[in-house]
């Protein structure tokens, strides 16, 4: 039976079984690919969406858990939140293999609509579930306190 | 008489080139001789042995004449299930779950946070879901969270944990609501049914809840 | 400004010449290199493969459009180590683009093009300094011919600027666009006049940036996992558990009655499921019934490696060892010879995006998508899998989601796979994903080792007598083991000793290993620059005074100015809080030298590092912010391999699976990095690797000096 999933604003009628994790149905039946597979055991947060507004870890999240939710992928991620980090990200060059990144930009957008003016210790709590083999973590802590700083100010 | 260290060799393109030419006719021959790969066959499934370790059931503990050398008993066969790494990960000592049968702190570091439900900045809820998702081997429950603070079990003994869950400003239950997060709560059931290849508490939810019942009754005396 | 006649130097530009192809393919201009010296006689049968761009019969390595883009054909693999962006820099600094409108494109391979194409040891700044700058200073010849001929004035009073052409006195000028099919018609001059560095505007300063930070921030950057084709499928495969076990029975019938299953069978490597869906996959291969054949299979523990390695350093085996550093007569070490240990565990490279490829094979061509490290080796392999010429191996290189070395390996093993399963699914696209926990059991690791060292000392308090033992497997079949001791045999502590008895014994393990980012200096700097530093205590001397003199005497000047400066920046012989300590390390690794000083408290039992002042040597300075991402990059995951790094084996069977049971540096582990370049004229020389060596023996230091306890093993133990 046919499963709905509002996904970046758009309904999607897909036909996987129920327990298929959302990450797989995201890349291979919707091809939004932005969302990476990274350890299949939620450990690494490569796979991060939004789930009404809620970071999650796609690949440990069946589709038939998702119901009317709606669904957030890198490739939706938008409002002043998402512009700041996206615009920090570039500014400070963060990225090096960039795999993670998607999921290391899902979070930080999450963080800063929890806490808007995050500190060192909230950024180390809210990304410790996203990992980054070429340890990027230095500028994207950077990046989120530029972000940060760009969404308090007034435009 | 000294002579100087050899220099490091560095992979140079010339040397790759090389090993890339050499290996090219060296297996030229090998791939002239024909491989043909195993054809399947048939293997009869195998299905996994389950150990599942038992509790002793309250009848059992009849022998016992004194009533309050019964009670204590009782409890000490509840304590296998209270002290097995199912129930102490989410009873840690500090803010932080364990994880796994090896009672390793939880990674990522997640928090107790206001609810039990981690801290707003990362909730348990951005990996578990209201059930057990075998594709990741990820455990969940639909009441999935920490015990309060003031319910620390892990490196507590036995007799510690039997105090501070009958003392209401700690356990925030009566003894019959106690009796009934022991038998009834589908968050404690969840320990019987971890998924994964988590081991589960001794017995069944049942008979430990019968357990607890028992040493209610019996006066609830708790190990030194 | 000044010019200067620099001809070209380097083994490239010897056997290549510069040749202007294609006057105006599609409109564009195209500068590049052609090959014409026989010696690649190997580019009959390697050449062939992707053509970039299509209408070029040359390797385009600049291609400018009508509209002024400037289009740079990257030959080189992007990792994540930003290439992109020294090799733009080099090129548009050369010819005086706008950097703004400079795009990188990754090269498929093409050995005519542009031959053995592959990102090694480092080299990828180094490898193409000469041969980019060339190719920018060539075409912003073209240029200035074009306008000299255009406006009838001395070529040497025009000047480009930012993708601008003009002439100054008679206030004249024209974009690289408008110029274009004039430029196009001159000939490139073999000997391009390159710049000095001081006239450099775009290179060595923070203009140079990444050219890939906004795909790579939108999710929209696609790599090999990412690739879609019609009517492609998916591909995982069963391996044995154990290096080097086969199949001996499997069955298939459980899987194929998995929902998008289409096909299982056996392969070289395992069981290979074929599924139009990478969960499908996944189920099927979960399906799979399979009874191995260990026979030949590695069934030691690494406990039982370690042991025999221990056996072999102190003579009890007669495996026969090879000398790697000798001087004066072979003695025992003296009686009072200082002795240390070490022993290093196997390392996995775990890139963030697991291995994968997507192979499709129609007779005798065959087509890949990977994020390729090497990709004439991936060339070369995928021809013997499938049984065809390389040159019908086209090869789509798109960036890679880490490697750290994993992409890189001779055997190209999971590359063989996807042409394998390729073969058989009549011509439709396969993607081969493997899952981490295929990558974290899948061998090719840095290999473990253990190294015994003996340390006689002077009356000077300086080593007299030096006596390694070390033993470590082979990263290649052939051409020696050199490797296992770079870093050690160069070493310039070695400078003072009257004997040196360095003797290395390579013994054969079933388990595959390979390069791993930084390969023997991994381990080397730990040996060497953590026994430097008990060596000072042990004389009573500062570790970095110590250090120096040694440097002094080896004439090591590199390392004596990376110090100097590592010692004002980082504070050291200051104060710091109770509980802290710094800790420092100088190490050269692929011609680059770097120092770091880390600051370190004790909590448990393991180290926590708060802060990294790193210096570095690494010739002219290309992109320098992405000299400090990679000091950062290398700190962390030379941080994260101290702290965590291990694969250990069980009965033969690889104990870790995944990121819960193999921990890697997360975000609250990473210290601040504070990294400074030495400005330099030299060449450039790689910074892919070298910021990796130097951090655990800074760390292990700064641990000395605050238990005194000396570190005998990587990672650091818990408690």
């Amino acid at each position: 039976m046919p499963i709905e999933l509002k996904v970046n604003g758009r309904i999607a009628r897909v036909d996987d079984d129920g327990d298929t994790p959302l990450l797989w149905v995201l890349r291979d039946t919707l091809g939004l690919t932005g969302t990476k597979y990274g350890c299949g055991i939620a450990q690494c947060g490569a796979c991060t969406v939004h789930i009404d507004g809620q970071p999650v870890r796609s690949c440990a999240f069946p589709i038939d858990a998702v119901g009317a939710s709606a669904i957030t992928t890198i490739e939706g991620a938008v409002g002043p939140e998402a512009d700041a980090i996206r615009a920090a990200w570039v500014a400070r060059d963060v990225p090096q293999c960039g795999f993670c990144q998607s999921g290391q930009i899902m979070s930080a957008i999450a963080l800063l609509r929890t806490a808007p003016q995050p500190t060192d210790a909230d950024i180390d709590r809210a990304m410790g579930g996203n990992l980054c083999r070429c340890a990027t973590y230095n500028r994207i802590r950077a990046a989120i306190h530029d972000a940060a700083r760009a969404t308090a100010t007034p435009t | 008489m000294s002579a100087r260290p050899r220099r490091r060799r560095r992979i140079g393109c010339l040397a790759l080139l090389a090993i890339v030419v050499a290996s090219q006719i060296l297996t030229v021959a090998l791939l002239l001789r024909p491989r043909t790969m195993p054809a399947p066959s048939v293997i009869p499934i195998v299905s996994a042995k389950v150990d599942r370790v038992s509790l002793r059931p309250v009848a059992a503990f009849q022998a016992i004449d004194d009533p309050a050398a019964r009670s204590v008993a009782l409890f000490r066969e509840a304590g296998r299930v209270i002290q097995h790494p199912r129930c102490l990960n989410c009873h840690p000592r500090s803010d932080r779950p364990n994880q796994t049968d090896a009672m390793h702190p939880h990674l990522p570091a997640v928090m107790r946070g206001p609810d039990g439900g981690g801290e707003p900045v990362l909730r348990c809820a951005t990996c578990h879901r209201d059930r057990n998702v075998d594709a990741a081997g990820v455990p969940g429950n639909p009441k999935w969270r920490l015990a309060p603070a003031e319910m620390t079990w892990e490196r507590q003994s036995l007799g510690q944990i039997c105090r501070q869950i009958l003392d209401p400003a700690r356990s925030h239950m009566s003894r019959d609501e106690l009796r009934r997060h022991m038998a009834e709560d589908e968050l404690v059931g969840w320990a019987w049914h971890p998924g994964g290849d988590r081991a589960p508490a001794p017995g069944t939810q049942a008979e430990f809840g019968a357990l607890v019942a028992a040493w209610l009754e019996t006066g609830a005396r708790c190990p030194a | 400004m000044t010019d200067q006649a620099n001809g070209p130097r380097g083994f490239a530009m010897t056997r290549r010449r510069l040749i202007l192809g294609g006057s105006l393919a599609g409109g564009a201009m195209i500068v590049g290199y052609a090959a014409t010296h026989p010696a690649e006689i190997g580019g009959a049968i390697l050449s062939g493969g992707g053509k970039d761009p299509p209408e070029s019969a040359f390797g385009a390595f600049i291609r400018i459009d009508p509209d002024g883009q400037v289009t740079i054909v990257n030959r080189q693999q992007e990792l994540g180590q930003g290439i992109h962006a020294g090799i733009a820099a080099i090129v548009a600094e050369e010819l005086d683009a706008d950097w703004a409108r400079v795009r990188v494109i990754d090269a498929r391979s093409n050995f005519r093009a542009y031959g053995l194409q592959g990102s090694a040891g480092s080299n990828s700044i180094a490898s193409n300094w000469d041969l980019m700058r060339a190719a920018g200073a060539a075409a912003r010849s073209m240029f200035v011919d074009a306008a000299a001929l255009r406006w009838q004035v001395p070529r040497r009073l025009i000047e480009v600027r930012d993708g601008i052409v003009f002439h100054a006195a008679s206030n004249r000028q024209a974009t690289f666009g408008e110029l274009l099919a004039d430029a196009a018609r001159q000939t490139p001059p073999q000997t391009p006049r390159l710049k000095t560095p001081d006239a450099y505007r775009l290179i060595g300063t923070d203009r140079v940036r990444r050219k890939d930070s906004l795909p790579k921030s939108t999710g929209a950057q696609r790599y090999a996992q990412d690739v879609r084709h019609p009517g492609m499928l998916i591909a995982m495969v069963a391996h044995s558990p154990r290096f080097g076990g086969r199949i001996a029975r499997y069955d298939v019938s459980d899987a194929w009655r998995v929902k998008g299953v289409v096909d299982a069978f056996a392969i070289e490597t395992g069981v290979a499921v074929v599924a139009e869906t990478t969960i499908a996959a996944r189920r099927g291969r979960e399906a799979l019934r399979i009874e191995w054949d260990d026979r030949a299979a590695e069934k030691r523990s690494s406990a039982d490696l370690q042991r025999q390695y221990h056996d072999i350093a102190e003579g009890r085996s007669d495996l026969s060892p090879e000398d790697f550093a000798m001087r004066g007569e072979g003695a025992a070490p003296a009686a009072d010879a200082i002795e240390f240990a070490f022993d290093f565990p196997y390392l996995a490279h775990a890139p963030m995006e697991t291995l994968d490829c997507v192979a499709q094979v129609n007779g005798w061509n065959v087509k890949l998508t990977s994020g390729s490290h090497l990709p004439i080796v991936d060339q070369v392999q995928a021809a013997r899998a499938a049984l065809t010429l390389p040159g019908k191996v086209d090869v789509e290189v798109v960036p890679a989601g880490g490697s750290f070395g994993r992409r890189g390996i001779l055997p190209a093993d999971y590359i063989v796979e996807a042409v394998r399963i390729a073969r058989r699914t009549r011509g439709r696209p396969v993607k081969l994903i493997w899952t981490r926990e295929d990558d974290l059991t899948g061998g090719y690791y840095r290999p473990m080792s253990h190294h015994r060292v003996a340390v006689a000392l002077g009356a000077d308090g300086l080593p007299d007598q030096w006596c390694f033992r070390s033993v470590c497997q082979a990263l290649l079949p052939v051409g020696g083991n050199a490797q296992a001791v770079e870093g050690m045999a160069d070493s310039p502590y070695l400078s003072t000793a009257r004997t040196i008895d360095g003797k290395l014994y390579t013994p054969d393990i079933g388990v595959p290993v390979s390069f791993w980012r930084s390969v023997g200096h991994s381990h080397s700097a730990m040996v060497m620059e953590h026994v430097i530093d008990q060596l000072a205590r042990r004389v009573g001397r500062d570790p970095a005074a110590y250090r120096r003199q040694l440097y002094v005497r080896a004439g090591a000047t590199r390392r004596i100015e990376v110090l100097d400066t590592l010692c004002e920046k980082g504070g050291w012989g200051r104060p710091i809080e109770a509980g802290w300590a710094r800790g420092m390390a100088v190490h050269e690794a692929f011609g680059t030298t770097v120092g770091q000083i880390a600051e370190v408290r004790m909590d448990g039992g393991r180290p926590v590092v708060r802060r990294v002042v790193a210096v570095v040597d690494c010739g002219i300075a290309v992109a320098p912010d992405q000299i400090r991402a990679q000091m950062e990059g290398g700190i962390g995951f030379g941080l994260s391999a101290a702290l965590h790094g291990k694969i250990t084996l069980r009965d033969g069977i690889v104990e870790q699976t995944n990121f819960d049971t193999h921990p890697i540096l997360r975000m609250s582990e990473m210290p601040a990095v504070e990294t400074h370049i030495l400005p330099r004229t030299t060449p450039p020389t790689g910074m892919g690797e070298p910021g990796v060596p130097p951090i655990a023996p800074a760390v292990a230091n700064a641990a000395l000096v605050l238990t005194g306890r000396a570190t005998r093993g990587l990672p650091f133990a818990v408690g």
